[in-house]
């Protein structure tokens, strides 16, 4: 599948969010980069050798970056191996994902980080970056060795699902941090108020009984959160925002000129409690799904650009971890190989301009971590999607390629087929047919 | 059976099978399974079980050559028994499964342990289990008919069949009645399972209890919530005790056993503001001087509390008659 000559993409909808532009244009690739951008004009006579490929007017954007992605590997390689996640990854156009550290060991030390990264190397059909946990062991008590990780080549830090309760820890990991200028990501979740949940409190559980988790949880830790980050002036990512709340907490934070920015989850931009439906646990998340209200203010805080970034949120789980009564199945859903059809629907629905849309998957993650890619510019990495973005797909969760297919989007038709996807200018994905 | 024309088994019997219908749903895990019609038709089918079962001769051969499974993940001697002695005076064969204490489970999920037990291949299943949504989750993996005998936090169904048995023999109807349902609303499945068959039957329905005992935005289940005893009970003319799930709390929805009866437990004080002739009922079983003072628990003169538990035999065998019924229809 790779490609040693350069390759000229022509005739396409060229979607580049550093400079905004959205229009007519092509690309071309060689020795893994981006060689030159034609934008809203035809390249001049192309040299001996290159081959061209005729877009059809489908999109070329940058390659996708997820922040949040679970494998498990090490400790679960039935869930999910890295191999796996990458091959998902490629299929959905994702061209660089940042595993979790929840790992079995746990990501927390600069050996496991260097493990990840020795792995990654001989995987390519996405860039496999990872982040290490903030606590030893992600228990939430003693930091783990930031420094070191960062040095092994960590992205960033983050104890993943769970929050880090003690609120002396927290600040201390902030405040250490910031000496290396490490990224904290933090769930905001109050635990006492989460204790013992499945479902977001209101009408909807009340109704089937299922045990809930009161709809402040976030808000107020998140409350604590900004609170001590301003105190310490390290760098925070809100990691998967779900409320309409919290979202005011984070506009204050934001507007108070904090090193501060926020994701969210194609699950909770896509889906409401409602998807529960009849105990349907592949639509028990962690966070758990939020009402309509709260959809609806997600969508608007991606709009304003209150929200920054999306996450796939890719946790795989297999069968017999879903196939459960409600309140024991394990929370998680898939969703790397899903997350830009699914983001696509926004974009059909007149709820963002596509080039906002590609923007938080694309180059509002690279900019956060500090990579080079997300952009479609000369010199950046070609790490690009090619993507019939009218095209319309049923999801048949049998046929995505992570080892688990617990995909709430299941059954779903959503509009947006990856036609190819490259990484270092390889061609890592194509679509059959 | 032996039996004549003017034998009053063969009547009770022939009332049975002229009310005889086959059930509108493949399982019953829901009171809101059945619409107003099909909720009267099972409460006289029920009715005529009653009787039935006054007789000396109980043995029916409606389920001959079924097998019904009790399949309790969590234990309860009441309803378990209750469905045992509905199937066997229906002549089924009936097994007893807890699953929790025996290998059944050991390592398995709910999903395994149904295909076992599917192999055995059961007519009419049974279950209870202690997650909210686990009699639905079972009801899609097994070709019996499964019934809901309480999930988690969520519905038990053929306990509101039985609770309105027991209100219509007492006041001959349930349409226009209110009924006030009290206590920890919140963890009740019985609860859940009244306000939808009450409200389907024509009932007016409230519920109290403590703020923390209240499911959030109850209010828009139709009912009207009071935190009050004096307001809640004002005028009911059924007050359903529920029984403090002191086993399910995790700590703090009440102060103290002592506070909640001062406030929630029913006594004759709180009675009196029912309305006059008023019934009190409870699912069992009791925490005396709890939710519900002897005093009144015990009184033959307000209490449906024994009643309940025969209702409960006939209220499952017309259940069970009529989802058998279906069976037949199907096959």
């Amino acid at each position: 599948m790779n490609s040693p000559q350069p390759l000229a993409f022509t005739n396409a909808r060229l979607v580049d969010p550093e400079s905004g532009y959205d229009g007519p244009g092509g690309v071309i690739v060689s020795e893994g980069v981006i060689a030159d951008v034609a934008k809203g004009r035809e390249f001049g006579k192309l040299g001996k050798g290159v081959r061209v490929v005729d877009c059809g007017g489908a999109l070329l954007a940058p390659g996708l970056i997820d922040l949040r992605v679970k494998t498990g590997e090490p400790g679960a390689e039935t869930k999910e191996t890295l191999a796996s996640a990458a091959r998902a990854a490629a299929a959905g156009g994702v061209t660089s994902i940042v595993v979790q550290p929840d790992t079995d060991p746990a990501i927390d030390d600069p050996s496991v980080v260097d493990f990840i990264l020795r792995r990654a190397r001989d995987i390519d059909s996405a860039r496999i970056l990872c982040a290490g946990a903030a606590t030893k062991g992600l228990k939430g008590e003693q930091m783990a060795e930031i420094g070191l990780m960062r040095e092994a080549g960590c992205v960033y830090i983050t104890d993943a699902d769970r929050p880090i309760v003690d609120s002396k820890v927290f600040q201390r990991i902030l405040t250490y941090a910031k000496g290396f200028d490490a990224l904290l990501a933090h769930r905001p979740m109050d635990m006492w108020l989460a204790r013992g949940g499945a479902a977001i409190g209101g009408e909807f559980a009340g109704r089937l009984g299922l045990p809930s988790i009161s709809p402040m949880a976030e808000r107020i830790m998140l409350e604590r959160d900004i609170a001590l980050l301003e105190a310490t002036g390290g760098r925070l990512l809100v990691d998967q925002i779900t409320s309409a709340g919290a979202l005011e907490t984070l506009a204050r934070g934001k507007a108070r000129g904090l090193r501060l920015s926020a994701s969210v989850s194609i699950n909770h931009l896509s889906f409401n409690e409602l998807d529960i439906g009849d105990y349907r646990s592949f639509a028990k998340l962690t966070p758990p799904l939020r009402g309509e209200d709260d959809r609806q203010a997600l969508i608007e805080a991606l709009a304003s650009g209150l929200i920054d970034i999306v996450v796939s949120a890719h946790a795989p789980a297999p069968a017999e971890d879903k196939r459960l009564p409600f309140d024991e199945a394990t929370p998680g859903a898939i969703g790397v190989e899903t997350l830009l059809p699914a983001l696509l629907s926004l974009y059909h629905d007149e709820r963002l301009p596509l080039v906002d849309l590609i923007r938080a998957v694309t180059l509002a993650p690279a900019e956060l971590l500090g990579l080079r890619g997300g952009r479609i510019a000369p010199g950046a990495p070609a790490d690009l999607v090619l993507c019939d973005i009218d095209a319309p797909i049923i999801v048949d969760a049998a046929k995505l390629l992570s080892k688990s297919k617990n995909s709430p989007f299941d059954g779903r038709r959503l509009q947006g087929q990856v036609l190819m996807t490259l990484v270092d200018g390889r061609v890592v994905h194509r679509a059959e047919g | 059976m032996t039996a004549t024309a003017h034998d009053p088994t063969r009547v009770a019997l022939d009332a049975i099978r002229a009310r005889a219908f086959a059930f509108p749903k493949r399982h019953f895990l829901s009171a809101g399974d059945l619409n107003a019609p099909q909720a009267a038709d099972l409460l006289d089918l029920a009715e005529a079980f009653v009787a039935f079962n006054r007789q000396t001769s109980k043995s029916l051969d409606l389920l001959k050559g079924r097998t019904l499974m009790n399949l309790f993940f969590e234990n309860s001697t009441r309803t378990q028994s209750s469905f045992e002695i509905a199937g066997k005076r229906l002549g089924a064969d009936v097994v007893n499964m807890s699953p929790r204490t025996s290998s059944i489970t050991k390592g398995e999920t709910l999903i395994d342990t149904a295909v076992t037990l599917n192999a055995m291949r059961p007519d009419l299943l049974v279950v209870r289990h202690g997650s909210s949504g686990a009699a639905s989750l079972l009801s899609q993996k097994v070709s019996g008919h499964v019934i809901n005998a309480g999930d988690g936090q969520h519905e038990h169904p053929t306990q509101a069949v039985l609770d309105a048995l027991s209100i219509r023999r007492a006041f001959g109807r349930v349409s226009g009645l209110t009924v006030a349902i009290c206590g920890d609303v919140l963890h009740s499945r019985v609860a859940r399972s009244n306000v939808s068959l009450l409200h389907t039957l024509g009932a007016s329905v409230r519920l109290v209890g403590p703020a923390t005992l209240m499911p959030a935005q109850a209010e828009r289940w139709g009912v009207t919530v009071h935190h009050d005893m004096k307001s809640g009970l004002a005028g009911a003319d059924v007050v359903m005790m529920l029984r403090l799930q002191l086993e399910r709390m995790q700590g703090g929805f009440v102060p103290s056993t002592r506070e909640y009866f001062r406030f929630y437990g029913l006594d004759r004080e709180k009675l009196s503001r029912a309305a006059p002739g008023a019934k009190v009922m409870h699912p069992g079983p009791m925490n005396r001087g709890v939710e519900i003072d002897s005093d009144v628990a015990d009184d033959p003169a307000v209490s449906l509390i024994q009643d309940q538990v025969e209702m409960g035999v006939a209220a499952r065998m017309a259940v069970l008659t009529s989802l058998a019924a279906r069976l037949e229809a199907d096959q």
